[in-house]
């Protein structure tokens, strides 16, 4: 197909290079530098989706972000992005597009219905629709509007493109490269300040590059290439396009998107295909223009209807025509250059001015020009289904209530303009509050909230010579209240056309009998009636107005709707716009992918991976893995073709017979040196602490200070004022904060230090009846009989000529010894252990054999110390000393705590010795109870004991002891399980602790 | 994200480090008599400020001092940090 609407010469693209592009499956061409629009316009094609609610054709708007409705699905080296703007997307050779919201195609849609069912979708449709029955939500309703909700469809498949994140510090952020920031970047520049000058497009020069203004005796945009040229030169700037600024948080951090590879077929190899920028600003300049507003007509979203600028920024930039035939319809002088523009490219347009009799030079050019023009003249509503045919139009009273007889022109497109808005959006979410600007009908920035500073007609200022007078001003102050420098260059002379004041005129009235819709906001088809009956229902707030109508939400965020709306709400209420409000800016400005936000983080990167040095050898031996928060641990090894259960029975039951060796590096190890040392512990923990001798290791248990328990394990006195503390692998790096606290906070005056070694020791805990064998045989000139190193003992060891440390300290309730050695002789210990136990029968074990030995032995760990039990709960009251103070104790007097019917820990058989009970499972009395069934306590840790070859479990019970011998049901409805249990100790292997000292 | 002076580091991002609640609040001695309404207020209940809030902030990815921040909770201006044993 031909590009009919390209113009020969005009425009920055480059006709040299000719570019195929596929929509909707048909193949078209375009030209390096279009985007994804202007290469359609250029091919005529104006029909590019469907409407959100009522299905209604859809075409072009805008010509960038604020672009409601072009959104395609994009389709790139075999990928698929959603929620794709048009106009912002570039051109690439091969790229394809596809419509949206549209079944079984753009051009017939069956949803279409719904713009004929249109008064059975009213404002707050979903709201009153969808409330009853109750039963239908989940089955009907809820399908039904995740069916028609959204822009496009998300891509299943994982990313392979990669998405980076940065972070920045300037002193000076400038955001957006038209007049007002360029002239500010540059003169903040040469006066030594560290810049970074951000533009969305590819293109720099904001409206300089549509602009007919001369500065000094260049155009515009030999101006911006020239300054740009400039700033790409200079040490202390960064410049970057394809670059959107789209949020501004709190202490001046900006956030940047960029786009780095979506404009090309695929990725440039070692390049992320997008980039997110977190820059502290000391400064920051908001440059972000204005867009221009639409005025509301009947059928005012007809494919065809552009905003003017929009119009004339396809011609300048792209080369490309809107139409023939254009109409344009304005209430201001800037509209007039788009009528200019097209009669210079030989297509004569004809004007309508809602104005009676404007007189300004550049009114006066187009005139002379010869072209159309009538005055006191509007749009009442376009025809045309697909595309604008002809528009109805007619003469305007003088108080804009009255319309004259309506004729029906000819045109094929209709540029509208209702002046313009400034893009107050990251002004607003830094904190600034806005005020109303009557002479221009919008809102502009009021008080300065953070380090902020707004420029040009983002500020309201819509002349070019005041736009660069104040910014090369600003950016001369701001740069010199960072760099103390005084270099400045003054503002350039500048010719441009003088303008007269717009009309406040924004909404053409309906014709008696016409029923025309007046689309306020395009992107969720929201109609001037819509916003009438939300007011009518009582809705006030804008706000509340917002969000029963959906006027400004999804993702174009209002960016042409917002004003009109609240016009049409002060003009109901009887209200001045500024006592209306507006709703809360809130970024993103533009739509930004999952992808950026997450960056690396994604897969085995979301987090760090931490494992043991002997990671590799488990690996070596079949060891199938678990995560225990960011460690990776073995679970069991796996054997021939043994599962989970088989082979943590055999480990298990090897520790048991024999002897056993696990990997307990990933304890939270913690060093404690100090004269005041034991005096911490003492506060810290639940037991005594004052009289343990060196060369001895205690249990202890610390609580919160509400008397919870927060964690437990083993520490050792290695010399006077030397311990050495383990935490649980979850709760390492609470425990350290938690000292710290006390330390530096509550009890400076303790002469304490405290530093993690957790990663300094690698640990293997060797358990089971051989266990003290092959110590002996490890360290074969040390006296390691139950006298020369006794339960709780600890000594010091030389393991082939590597520094150990040995504990002798049970988890499993076995004879056992934990070994430390400097993580670099981890493996060498490890090899050493399992060389040496062959002939005690060794074998390794994982954590779920781990988990089995320690509850048949009915040690709690982390599935009883869950963050809701006391001591007393979990068999700890003899950890208690009533003698001495200590965190949390205070509170293990309160009511609730010594009630006599807490939940405590027992233990748990099945009858019929066989079934295991599901984790999570609850004790009732009676298992066919009318619900809710009392539920007594809840299955906290089971396992298959290998003691007694039947399964076992702990559980936390109402009454606790009291109720052993009790015959109950443990319930799992999830695993739709009913199980007869009954309730025994918790101590159902070696209840007496005969073992750990034998 | 904030703009934090540790008062060891200097200016850091807030993701290095952990919010640690109000900086107001003191523990009651040890071995000290405790009245049950006393040790509520101590464990439980705090006040929730409009405006400035003196708080203490703790330097997990960095030094691993706690030290103490004047900060607004509404614009969550810092007007000044401090380490523990100075006043604010």
């Amino acid at each position: 197909m031909s590009q009919n609407y390209r113009l020969d010469k005009v425009g920055l693209i480059n006709r040299g290079k000719k570019i195929s592009f596929k929509f909707n499956g048909k193949k078209y061409f375009g030209y390096e530098g279009d985007t994804l629009a202007s290469a359609l316009i250029a091919n005529g094609v104006h029909l590019v989706g469907r409407s959100f609610k009522y299905h209604r054709p859809r075409g072009f708007f805008g010509v960038g972000a604020d672009e409601p409705y072009a959104i395609v699905q994009l389709y790139r080296n075999g990928e698929t992005d959603p929620n794709c703007r048009a106009t912002e997307q570039e051109l690439f050779d091969g790229l394809e597009a596809k419509s949206v919201n549209c079944w079984p195609s753009v051009n017939f849609d069956i949803g279409a219905i719904n713009n004929f069912l249109n008064r059975f979708f009213p404002a707050g449709f979903y709201y009153k629709t969808f409330m009853w029955p109750k039963s239908f939500w989940y089955k009907v309703y809820e399908p039904f509007i995740r069916r028609a909700a959204g822009f496009g469809v998300a891509s299943t498949k994982h990313d392979k493109e990669r998405y980076e994140h940065k972070y920045e510090y300037c002193d000076l952020l400038v955001a957006g490269s038209g007049p007002s920031g360029l002239a500010s970047a540059y003169a903040a520049s040469k006066n030594g300040a560290k810049i970074i000058l951000a533009e969305d497009k590819p293109r720099f020069g904001g409206s300089l590059l549509t602009s007919e203004a001369n500065i000094g005796n260049q155009s515009g945009k030999e101006w911006v290439d020239k300054i740009i040229a400039e700033l790409k030169e200079m040490p202390n700037v960064i410049v970057k396009n394809r670059a959107q600024v789209f949020g501004y948080y709190d202490h001046n951090m900006l956030v940047m998107t960029e786009r780095i590879n979506d404009h090309l077929p695929k990725s440039k190899k070692y390049s992320p295909k997008q980039r997110l920028w977190y820059i502290r600003a000391k400064e920051a300049v908001i440059s972000s223009g204005s867009i221009e507003r639409p005025i509301v007509f009947g059928n005012n979203d007809t494919p065809g209807v552009v905003l003017a600028s929009a119009a004339r920024e396809y011609l300048k930039v792209y080369g490309v025509l809107v139409g023939k035939k254009p109409l344009i319809f304005t209430n201001n002088d800037s509209a007039y250059e788009t009528a200019i523009e097209f009669k210079k490219n030989g297509v004569w347009p004809i004007v309508l001015d809602t104005r009676s009799n404007p007189d300004s030079e550049t009114i006066n050019e187009a005139k002379s020009m010869g072209i159309n023009i009538k005055f006191s003249h509007v749009v009442i509503a376009a025809k045309g289904y697909k595309k604008v045919k002809s528009a109805e139009i007619a003469k305007i009273s003088k108080d804009k209530k009255d319309l004259g007889k309506i004729e029906n022109i000819e045109c094929d497109c209709i540029c509208v303009s209702g002046f313009w808005t400034p893009t107050i959006h990251l002004a607003s979410q830094s904190g600034n509050k806005t005020k109303f600007n009557e002479n221009i009908d919008a809102f502009i920035p009021d008080k300065v909230k953070q380090k902020e500073t707004t420029l040009g007609s983002a500020n309201g200022i819509f002349t070019l010579e005041e736009t660069l007078k104040t910014s090369f001003e600003a950016g001369y102050e701001i740069s010199k209240k960072i760099t103390n420098k005084e270099n400045k260059i003054t503002a350039p002379q500048v010719s441009e056309k003088k303008q007269v004041k717009h009309d406040k005129f924004w909404c053409v009235p309906l014709p008696k009998n016409k029923t025309y819709k007046r689309f306020l906001d395009f992107q969720n088809d929201v109609v001037v009636t819509d916003v009438e009956l939300a007011l009518r229902e009582g809705y006030r707030s804008i706000e509340h107005v917002k969000r029963y109508t959906t006027l400004g939400m999804a993702t174009d965020q209002g960016k042409t709707s917002n004003l009109n709306g609240l016009q049409l709400v002060s003009n109901i209420e009887n209200k001045i716009i500024p006592a209306v409000g507006h709703t809360t800016f809130r970024p993103p400005y533009t739509p930004v992918t999952i992808g950026a936000i997450v960056g690396r983080e994604v897969g085995k990167h979301s987090k760090p991976t931490r494992k043991s040095p002997m990671h590799l050898w488990h690996e070596k031996h079949d060891a199938v893995f678990v995560d225990a928060g960011v460690w990776l641990r073995p679970r069991y090894y796996k054997q021939g073709n043994e599962g989970l259960f088989e082979a943590s029975r055999r480990e298990a039951e090897n520790v048991r017979k024999n002897v056993g060796v696990c990997d307990v590096t990933t304890l939270g190890k913690i060093d404690i040196k100090g004269p005041d040392a034991a005096e911490l512990l003492n506060r810290v923990y639940t037991n005594a602490w004052l009289k343990l001798p060196v060369g001895k290791a205690r249990y202890g248990v610390m609580l919160r200070e509400d008397g919870i328990v927060m964690d437990d394990g083993t520490t050792t006195r290695i010399s006077e004022n030397h311990y050495h503390m383990t935490t649980t692998t979850a709760q390492a790096a609470n425990v350290l904060s938690h000292l710290e606290y006390y330390l530096q906070i509550v009890w400076p005056e303790l002469n304490v230090n405290v530093v993690s070694t957790t990663e300094q020791w690698a640990g293997a805990a060797i358990a089971g009846p051989n266990s003290r064998k092959l110590l002996q045989k490890l360290f074969s000139n040390m006296d390691v009989s139950n006298q020369g190193l006794p339960f709780m003992g600890y000594v010091e060891g030389n393991l082939f000529g590597v520094y150990a440390r040995i504990f002798r300290i049970s988890f499993s309730g076995e004879l056992a010894y934990e070994v430390n050695v400097e993580s670099d002789n981890g493996n060498f210990m490890w090899e050493k252990i399992i060389e040496a136990g062959k002939e005690f029968d060794i074998q390794p074990y994982g954590t779920e054999a781990l988990s089995t030995l320690r509850i048949e032995m009915g040690h709690v760990a982390g599935s009883e110390l869950d963050g809701r039990t006391i001591p007393y709960d979990t068999g700890l009251q003899g950890m208690v000393s009533q003698k001495k103070d200590f965190i949390g104790k205070r509170s293990l007097n309160r009511e609730a705590f010594i009630a006599g019917d807490r939940q405590k820990v027992v233990g748990v058989v099945p009858l019929d010795k066989k079934t295991s009970i599901p984790e999570g499972s609850q004790l009732v009395k009676d298992a066919n109870a009318k619900l809710p069934n009392p539920k007594l306590g809840h299955i906290s840790a089971s396992c298959w004991s290998v003691e007694y070859n039947n399964p076992f479990s702990l559980a936390i019970i109402k009454d606790g002891k009291n109720m052993i011998g009790q015959k109950l049901f443990a319930l799992s409805p999830l695993k739709n399980k009913s199980i007869p249990v009954e309730i025994v100790s918790s101590h159902y292997v070696d209840p007496k602790g005969e073992r750990v000292r034998s | 994200m904030l703009h934090i002076k540790c008062p060891y580091c200097g200016m850091r991002s807030q993701n290095e480090f952990a919010y640690g609640g109000d900086a107001t609040v003191k523990r009651p001695e040890l071995n000290k008599e405790v009245s049950d309404e006393e040790w509520n207020k101590f464990v439980y209940l705090r006040k929730s400020p409009r405006g400035k809030h003196l708080e203490l902030w703790h330097h997990i990815s960095g030094c691993r001092q706690w030290f103490k921040v004047q900060r607004d909770t509404i614009t969550h201006e810092i007007f000044k940090t401090a380490e523990i044993s100075e006043d604010i």
